[in-house]
């Protein structure tokens, strides 16, 4: 093994599974027992137990496991129990750095050129000023995409995750063209990734490897909620512009500052986009007011084909 | 038929067998089998390389495969009109073209399931429309319709065909072994009885009542991909006639085509006369001023409110991008032919075969423009893509394949008038004989 942070933590779960394994089978049917005739390193690890004892094998014994036993397909499409999640986005913090965006381009590995988040230069009326709008997928409670799905590839959550199983997305593109928000993107080509993160089993809650012909989006990381972290966007971004969590719990974070989420919108007035349109989002906005950057600070970062558009 | 001239059943058996390609018509057939072949290496280049050999990317996610696709399923439905309406209205002119309808009806619906096959990012997977198709979808609504409307069609087109077949099994000298064959596999159980033509007559007259309602779905559901959703150009509650209106003007525009070409190529003038063009025309008339009626409700309506999401769309089209396309639409398209047709000397063969050529190449176009311009104005700003995402013009593979499918239904056509009577011969002895006792 190279001496890198990922066959650090490899070996580290490796070594896990390997004691849950010795100390819970017997000799004889031993799932865990390497295939072929081991050859003894003599050099010894200790191990933590089930039991909480402290245990030594030979690290010839440790076997890296490639593809963690992940969610049933049944339980991804359940979604987390006795969840409701919410974000919200505070358009008076966000001055276009980006950092959203490339984070969940790079942890969904999307494919260059498109973007599961955009931060759209919007400008509502002549007379009104501009501000800059990341927008995610809306996670709508009535979603349009769901309704027209032929095949249930695209479904809603108990939590309240709108998910796409890319094993089953047949292309037809028709969610797309139902979404009101222009949130979906398609992979016209066969997604670049390296080959270990292609080989991996799809998952609905990574999102994970992408695959040619299919249609992805943002999917709220519920994989990173699972182990209790938060979506790669919110992390990502230094202004804390995206807060996210469980609406009954009543309260959102980005991680520095929480707020109860009730008292935030009420406060500062959030809102949704397109409410006249009935789909319900999961996502609101704070309006972009007494704001921490001036419009134009975002500028540089624009995309330079978007720039005549104001 | 013409008043004066009755025909003997074998004058009329001997005109309408069907006859081996000339010259034209090698040249013709040779044609469309190498424009269907450059058609199938795009789509093998597709199928390879993905749909990233299209040029739709994510704003415009359907392109002139879809538009193609409501072409076709616009166009079949003038079987209906033709074999369904027509019969049930008693409308007896008719009778020598429900063939030429229903054969145009048949080939266009197969080939609208081709087409939105070759749509499909996973082609492989279009079973998952079975193992998990849910109903609330419109498109598993279009998969339900289309393929009644596809056996209804067939049906229609086949039991007409039984007496035919029997003619064609009795004059075994006129055709080669394997079209015997063909014809015995097909046909060989028709002995011709009073009971067989008391249970096909009957059969067909549940066939047609049945199709009419099948009909206005598969063309309503096709609407609805568009109209349930929101964007402007296809959030509309007009949408269903609006469709339905444009499919019976394509369709006989497309059947005065073929009259044309048939009656001239094999000389079916005694067969298609001048009769039909004239009543044909008509009926064309009245269908491209229905057209150009819901035209009216769907586009000046709209552009008298101008709302802000409708604004941009409505430009594109009277002004901007798409206006040249768009006139000629509506002007080639509708307006055009309404005028030709209005006059008794445009309803005669040549002006009429000009029209009809006019309204189905409009109503190509037509449908190019309902499915792409409202993908190029989504309610927020096309922002944060490459450039090439802000446009569309389809990329070679994509003409290839459109039009190897076009191409591909002229060619069903053509081969199932090669080797089936194009005009119906029992039917046509049938009316001669009641003819001849009214005189």
């Amino acid at each position: 093994m190279e001496n890198t942070d990922k066959s650090r933590r490899e070996f580290l779960i490796s070594g896990l599974m390997a004691t849950a394994a010795l100390a819970g089978c017997g000799e004889n049917n031993n799932p865990f027992a390497p295939d072929q005739e081991v050859k003894l390193t003599g050099e010894k690890v200790k191990l933590l137990s089930v039991n909480g004892e402290i245990i030594e094998i030979d690290k010839a014994f440790l076997k890296p496991v490639p593809d963690l036993p992940t969610l049933s397909n049944s339980e991804e499409r359940k979604g987390i129990p006795g969840k409701k999640f919410a974000m919200v986005i505070d358009l008076s913090r966000c001055k276009n750095l980006k950092k959203c965006q490339s984070a969940c381009n790079h942890m969904h590995f999307v494919h260059p050129g498109q973007s599961w988040i955009k931060v759209l230069s919007m400008q509502d009326s002549e007379q009104s000023s501009p501000y800059w709008q990341p927008t995610t997928c809306m996670h709508c409670d009535e979603p349009p995409c769901v309704k027209v799905c032929p095949v249930d590839a695209t479904f809603k959550r108990q939590d309240g995750i709108v998910a796409i199983d890319s094993d089953r997305c047949v292309g037809c593109r028709f969610c797309m063209a139902a979404c009101p928000y222009s949130t979906r993107v398609f992979n016209w080509d066969a997604p670049e990734m390296p080959e270990e993160v292609a080989k991996q089993h799809y998952s609905c809650e990574t999102s994970v490897p992408q695959k040619k012909g299919t249609v992805g989006k943002c999917d709220f990381c519920p994989d990173m909620v699972r182990k209790g972290a938060l979506p790669h966007c919110v992390s990502a971004c230094p202004n804390g512009v995206f807060l996210f969590g469980d609406i009954n719990e009543d309260s959102v974070t980005n991680g520095a500052e929480t707020f109860r989420f009730s008292d935030l919108i009420k406060d500062k007035a959030g809102y949704r986009l397109m409410e006249d349109l009935g789909t319900k989002p999961s996502v609101y906005y704070l309006p972009p007011v007494s704001r921490n950057f001036p419009y134009e600070t975002g500028v540089e970062n624009q995309n330079p084909d978007d720039l005549h558009h104001h | 038929m013409e008043k004066n001239t009755i025909l003997s059943s074998e004058q009329i058996t001997q005109d309408l067998l069907p006859k081996k390609f000339g010259k034209i018509g090698l040249i013709w057939t040779t044609t469309l089998v190498i424009i269907c072949l450059i058609g199938a290496y795009a789509y093998f280049r597709q199928l390879k390389y993905g749909l990233a050999v299209t040029n739709m990317r994510d704003y415009v996610s359907w392109g002139i495969y879809i538009s193609n696709f409501v072409f076709f399923v616009a166009i079949s439905l003038v079987g209906s009109l033709i074999t369904a309406i027509f019969r049930i209205a008693k409308v007896k002119w008719a009778t020598p073209l429900t063939r030429i309808a229903e054969i145009i009806a048949v080939s266009a619906i197969v080939f609208a399931s081709l087409i939105i096959i070759v749509d499909m990012g996973r082609p492989e997977r279009f079973m998952n429309l079975f193992l998990h198709g849910r109903i609330q979808s419109p498109i598993m609504w279009d998969v339900i319709v289309i393929a009644t409307y596809f056996c209804i069609s067939l049906l229609l087109l086949y039991l007409p065909l039984l007496p035919d077949l029997k003619i064609l099994i009795r004059f075994k000298e006129k055709t080669t072994n394997s079209l015997y064959k063909l014809y015995r596999f097909q046909g060989s159980f028709w002995k011709g009885t009073r009971e067989q033509f008391k249970i096909s007559e009957k059969s067909i007259n549940v066939l047609c009542i049945t199709i009419i309602p099948v009909a206005f779905c598969i063309h309503t559901v096709t609407s609805w991909l568009f109209a349930t959703t929101y964007r402007p150009g296809w959030d509309s509650t007009n949408f269903g006639a609006y469709f339905i209106s444009g499919a019976f003007l394509v369709g006989a525009g497309g059947v005065v085509v073929a009259m044309y070409v048939f009656r001239k190529y094999y000389k079916l003038e005694k067969y298609i006369t001048e009769l039909h063009f004239e009543n044909m025309g008509r009926i064309v008339v009245l269908l491209a001023l229905l057209y150009l009626y819901f035209n009216v409700n769907e586009y000046l309506v709209p552009a008298f409110k101008m709302k802000k999401s409708e604004e941009a769309h409505l430009a594109s089209l009277f002004t901007g991008d798409f206006a040249p396309m768009f006139w000629f639409a509506i002007l080639v398209g509708m307006i055009l032919p309404i005028i030709i047709l209005l006059f008794k000397k445009g309803r005669k063969p040549f002006p009429m075969f000009i029209a009809g050529v006019m309204i189905v190449v409009g109503a190509w176009f037509k449908r190019y423009l309902i499915v792409t311009p409202t993908l190029l104005h989504p309610f927020l700003p096309m922002q944060e893509v490459p450039a090439n995402f802000h446009h569309y013009f389809p990329s070679w593979e994509e003409w290839a394949i459109a039009m190897g499918s076009l191409a591909g239904a002229l060619l069903v056509i053509t081969f199932f008038a090669r080797i089936y009577p194009i005009i119906p011969i029992q039917e046509t002895i049938t009316e001669q004989h009641e003819e001849q006792e009214h005189q």
